[in-house]
């Protein structure tokens, strides 16, 4: 540290602890208490990054969450590192990292810095324009520009540390700590309301709490000292909890919002270890009270973007609460007072202040009476036109003003400074306003939107609604908590306030220079490059709408939302196009306010915390076993059981065969399960399948499809009659609990006269299916009570049984075509029985198949499964399973649609097999089907839904939807792929066991 | 995100409950005897009102109960919520 450029007067910086802290690889020092922004400066580091699009150099603007310029890349593990962050609002942590974006090989030496040279040639769209033809080069163009594109790096390996979610409910939510959310955190807090107060900083104040001026006191203390009183008095308050380093982040509609907190980004890499980082809140409110305070805006001039050019307000913050000077010789620019407090400050601390350039021709207020009175220089109806000094400003030219404004006289004026501070105004921070849906209105005197009507229960105070004097943002705030919060008084009705109230207000959206507009640089979008030029330019070529000029010059679309400058955007567009501003209106603030990490947006839901994950009862044999599994909805199922070195197609050949040559055992616990009660179920279930259940008898079951109103089949699955009114139905198990809430929905809104009770059973049992010609004896030996006669127990049947006395419903039935049986049993019996049924079966060499060899299986007999061979647009005729529809019911679910003009149509895409003409070659799943093999371009007629090797078969089968499929049995057809073309006859669906024979085997 | 007053069982967040589209579209009795365009009419045509809307709602993860919610589409608000069968509290 060459100059000393730290004084001693600060308050909230603790000049004892010394932290040191690495910036583009060079160690520096800071104290506790700075932040990354405020010890830069004090080590005299202006420039801290390069702009985005012609990499000039750029500085810190200011010292909050709206800084364009100072965006730095955090730390450089693989895995933590943050593009992006604003040094404006990072504390320093001993051992932090931090290095700048967009410039290679560094800040102060890069080398895309010609783009600035480039410039005249690099206006709005430039890209857009110029890349646009040939349009086959896009492709050598994107390389090189996404090379140069992007700002930080994202980490490139998985985030290691912990996030958090939380639910908060609270009676008042104030966002914002300064002087008036305090005044309402105390009010509210006082009423027995329970309390929230939100704020982004380490320390509540807002700007009061450092607001050290003779010109502002209340009740004869100065406002700062006030303050101070007031948030200590909040100690005491057990109803108000005070949430420091939250961001609110988002508002939606009912007082939902989102914040994130920030709980560890401040401390040392060894006390961050193993603690949770960031936690999202989840707040429901009764009352919002936005206190979120406003932004102070810059000046647009040319070359208003130097290091070193910073916010006048930003300035005195720096001096007065981290107690660094931002410079030696500072110049202040200004279209209003802030900035002669700014001057005050500077000079109370012994920094020389060359001049005040004011636009306004004069200003009698008390805080100008001040700043003259010490001696400091007022240049009256001046404005910067141009500024000097590539990495940090070193000198300015200003004029004087034309009686209109509108350009600049006289001779010019050089003044020599190595820091400029601007103050073009205040922005109402109107943001989460309008992200809960609230309107805005256009304020003509001041220049800036205001909260206009809400939807929700909530007021904005303070200056995010407008009031900015000390004195209005007192009373009117105080005034609309009572109003809102139904409270006859506060403790603060009689406070003394004394102010300087601003007298002369001017506003110059684009401030004129002695050069033409075109030789000029007067930026808007600091972060993105955009200049006053390039929104001249937009509207020049027919841009009209405030969406459309953002989105082609990219003006507010950095990572800072255009937080800063998006007003002189509208104000610039506004006065070239001879619109007001009311009706030109804003482009819209959507959340999030500031960035947020994903890992606070995902919280613990990462890893296996992603989703639910279902297993059956079985599982664990499954895991035992080694076997491979596959993700059906939530549930994971055993997709096959690898032996040795088994590849999957050897072990579904091997589980398929066994299971038709011997026996085979699947676990069909996910299969969704309705228990279906009441004396109108069977009623209900004619309304809700294709088929006829009024005659089905008791202990029978029965096969039955399911369609949506559209006549589209939507579900399937056997349900049986386990009594007078008493149903079990089951469903597919990606199927269920859509299936369910179709049943609950027609029960409750349309046939509430139904006497019928739904229940979800499909947890409470485990399902053990057994099938092949040797299954008979081995559930013989698993139940020797049961007889198993084909004339006691046909296929499509059910009985009860015991197990070693535990109760149990075992169906005849079969989706692999086999002779089979469902064993259903109380879940917690699952596993026992699951083994009971493999050790019975080991002399008959039972395998445990996963689900693709039921697939596999199926498909041999031609069995669909709704979702694969079905997708939405099949109807039953469509699957060629006209035998399902009852001709004799007067209506079911979908039966009206069946016969619409489209549905009836010949040529739908019908179900058909497809063999292929070489038995070898398996088709690909998705594969398109046509019916010439070298037309271009050809018709595509359908595609391949399910395809296999059958080893029972020893040949390749597909099940396929073909338009017009039905009448093309027989027909040869072509599937090209990718190097060939795959000759395919159309069959029918059935390949193997057309009589069924194997069912009563 | 709303705050929906489940007529059983009181205010819940929006993130328990499932949208069901337009309220108060009767499935016809005799659904054999309409025209392609009657039965047409009640499959597919469903208004999208910006203003007070009739909406069916489903209290899916809680009570799963259906009801019946007026809503203004422009802004959210959520005018009043009522049981399947009754009548809409507002016109």
């Amino acid at each position: 540290m060459n100059k000393n450029l730290r004084t001693t007067n600060s308050n909230f910086i603790d000049q004892t602890s010394r932290i040191s802290f690495k910036f583009d690889g060079k160690t520096l020092y800071g104290f506790k208490g700075d932040t990354l922004a405020s010890a830069l400066l004090a080590n005299d580091i202006h420039l801290v990054g390069r702009s985005f699009k012609y990499h000039r150099p750029r500085g810190i603007m200011t010292c909050g969450s709206e800084e364009p310029n100072a965006i730095v890349q955090l730390g450089n593990d693989l895995s933590m590192t943050e593009p992006n962050t604003r040094a404006t609002e990072i504390e320093l942590y001993e051992g932090l990292e931090a290095t700048s974006q967009n410039c290679w090989p560094s800040v102060n030496f890069d080398i895309g810095a010609i783009n600035n040279f480039l410039s005249p040639f690099l206006p709005a769209a430039f890209y857009y324009k110029t890349f646009m033809w040939p349009a086959s080069f896009w492709k050598k163009y994107e390389y090189f520009i996404r090379k140069s594109a992007g700002l930080g790096k994202s980490p490139t390996k998985p985030d290691k540390d912990i996030y958090d979610h939380r639910y908060l409910h609270c009676d008042v939510l104030i966002v914002g700590g300064g002087i008036s959310g305090i005044i309402a955190a105390k009010i509210a807090a006082q009423n027995n309301l329970n309390t929230v107060l939100l704020d982004d900083k380490n320390n509540l104040g807002g700007t009061t709490i450092f607001q050290d001026n003779e010109c502002f006191k209340i009740n004869n203390s100065y406002s700062n000292e006030w303050l101070k009183k007031e948030i200590e008095s909040l100690n005491s308050f057990k109803n108000l909890t005070i949430k420091k380093r939250t961001t609110l982040a988002a508002y939606h509609s009912y007082n939902y919002l989102l914040a994130r907190e920030n709980l560890t980004d401040h401390l040392s890499l060894d006390e961050k270890k193993n603690k949770i980082r960031q936690r999202l809140w989840k707040i429901r409110a009764k009352k919002v009270i936005i206190a979120s305070g406003a932004m102070e805006r810059p000046l647009i001039f040319n070359n208003n973007d130097r290091p070193g050019i910073i916010l006048s307000t930003s300035i005195k913050k720096y001096i007065d609460y981290y107690g660094v000077k931002c410079g030696q010789k500072i110049s202040l620019f200004t279209n209003n007072d802030t900035a002669y407090e700014t001057a005050i400050s500077l000079n109370k601390s012994g920094v020389s202040v060359n001049s005040v350039i004011d636009i306004r021709d004069k200003s009698n207020s008390a805080i100008v009476k001040e700043a003259e009175k010490l001696g400091i220089k007022i240049y009256w109806k001046h404005t910067v036109v141009n500024t000097s000094g590539y990495k940090r400003i070193n000198s300015i030219e200003l004029m004087k003003l034309s009686d209109d404004g509108t350009a600049v006289v006289e001779n010019k004026t050089k003044e020599e400074c190595d820091c400029l501070g601007i103050s073009g105004g205040w922005t109402p921070r109107v943001h989460l306003f309008t992200q809960s849906g609230g309107k805005l209105k256009f304020i003509d005197k001041d220049n800036i939107f205001l909260p206009d009507k809400s939807v929700s229960e909530q007021i904005s105070i303070g200056s995010c609604n407008g009031d900015f004097e000390l004195d209005d943002v007192i009373k009117n705030s105080i005034k609309s908590i009572k109003n809102f919060l139904n409270i006859n008084s506060s403790d603060y009705e009689n406070l003394k306030i004394n102010c300087s109230k601003e007298t002369d207000k001017k506003n110059i959206w684009l401030l004129p220079s002695n050069k033409p507009l075109g030789k000029t640089k007067p930026f808007l979008d600091f972060q993105n490059d955009s200049t006053a030029k390039d929104v001249k330019l937009a509207l020049r070529e027919g841009f009209k709408s405030i969406e459309h000029v953002k989105r082609y010059t990219t003006t507010g679309m950095g990572t800072d939302q255009g937080k800063l400058s998006n007003m002189h955007a509208l104000g610039i567009i506004a006065e070239t196009a001879e619109v007001k501003m009311s009706e030109l209106g804003t482009t819209t603030f959507r959340p999030p306010y500031t960035p947020l990490t994903f890992g606070a947006i995902v919280g613990r839901n990462v890893g296996e915390f992603f989703d639910i994950t279902r297993r059956t009862p079985i599982h664990e044999w499954h895991v035992e076993q080694k076997a491979e599994f596959e993700n059906v909805g939530q549930w994971k199922r055993a997709w096959y059981y690898p032996k040795s070195k088994e590849t999957m197609y050897e072990a579904v050949q091997r589980e398929s065969k066994a299971a038709r040559d011997s026996a085979g055992i699947l676990d069909a616990s996910t299969l969704g399960k309705i228990d279906i009660q009441g004396s109108d179920a069977s009623e209900f279930l004619n309304r809700v399948y294709t088929n006829a259940w009024s005659k089905l008898e008791i202990g029978k079951c029965r096969y039955g499809l399911m369609l949506n109103e559209d006549g589209m089949v939507y579900d399937d699955g056997v349900t049986t009659r386990l009594g007078e009114n008493h149903y079990i139905m089951t469903t597919t198990t990606g199927g269920a609990a859509n299936v369910l809430s179709k049943l609950e929905d027609y029960l409750q809104t349309e046939w509430p006269e139904l006497d019928v009770y739904l229940t979800s059973v499909t947890d409470n049992y485990a399902t053990v299916s057994i099938c092949g010609p040797n299954s008979k004896k081995i559930l013989s030996k698993v139940i020797p009570d049961l007889d198993l006669s084909d004339k006691e127990f046909p296929h499509m049947s059910f009985k009860n049984a015991l197990i070693n006395n535990i109760k149990c419903r075992v169906m005849r039935i079969s989706f692999t075509g086999e002779h089979s049986y469902e064993i259903n049993i109380q879940s917690n019996y699952g596993k026992s029985l699951w083994e009971k049924c493999i050790e019975a079966g080991n002399e008959f060499n039972i395998t445990p198949y996963g689900t693709e060899a039921m697939h596999l299986l199926r498909a041999e007999k031609g069995f669909i499964i709704a979702g694969q061979d079905t997708d939405g647009t099949m109807t039953p005729v469509d699957l060629q399973m006209d035998w399902i529809i009852s001709k004799k019911k007067y209506d079911f679910i979908g039966k009206r649609s069946l016969y619409r003009s489209d549905t009836i149509r010949e040529d739908r895409k019908q179900l058909v097999g497809l063999l292929t003409d070489d038995p070898k070659e398996v088709l690909e799943e998705g594969a398109q089907i046509v019916a010439e093999a070298k037309k271009k371009p050809v018709e595509m007629l359908g595609h391949v839904t399910s395809s296999y090797f059958s080893p029972n078969l020893n040949k390749s089968i597909a099940l396929a939807v073909v338009v017009n499929g039905k009448k093309l049995k027989g027909q040869k057809m072509f599937v090209p792929m990718e190097n060939k073309t795959i000759n395919v006859t159309i069959t029918d669906t059935v390949f193997l066991d057309k009589e069924n024979k194997r069912l009563n085997a | 995100m709303f705050l929906i007053n489940c007529p059983y069982c009181g205010e819940r967040d929006q993130s328990e409950f499932s949208a069901g589209g337009e309220a108060h579209i009767v499935r016809p009795k005799q659904p054999t005897e309409l025209s392609d365009d009657q039965w047409a009419e009640f499959l597919f045509m469903r208004k999208n009102i910006k203003g007070i809307q009739l909406e069916r709602w489903n209290h899916a993860h809680g009570c799963r109960k259906w009801f019946n919610m007026v809503r203004d589409t422009s802004n959210d608000k959520i005018h009043a919520v009522y049981k399947m069968g009754e009548k809409p509290p507002i016109k």
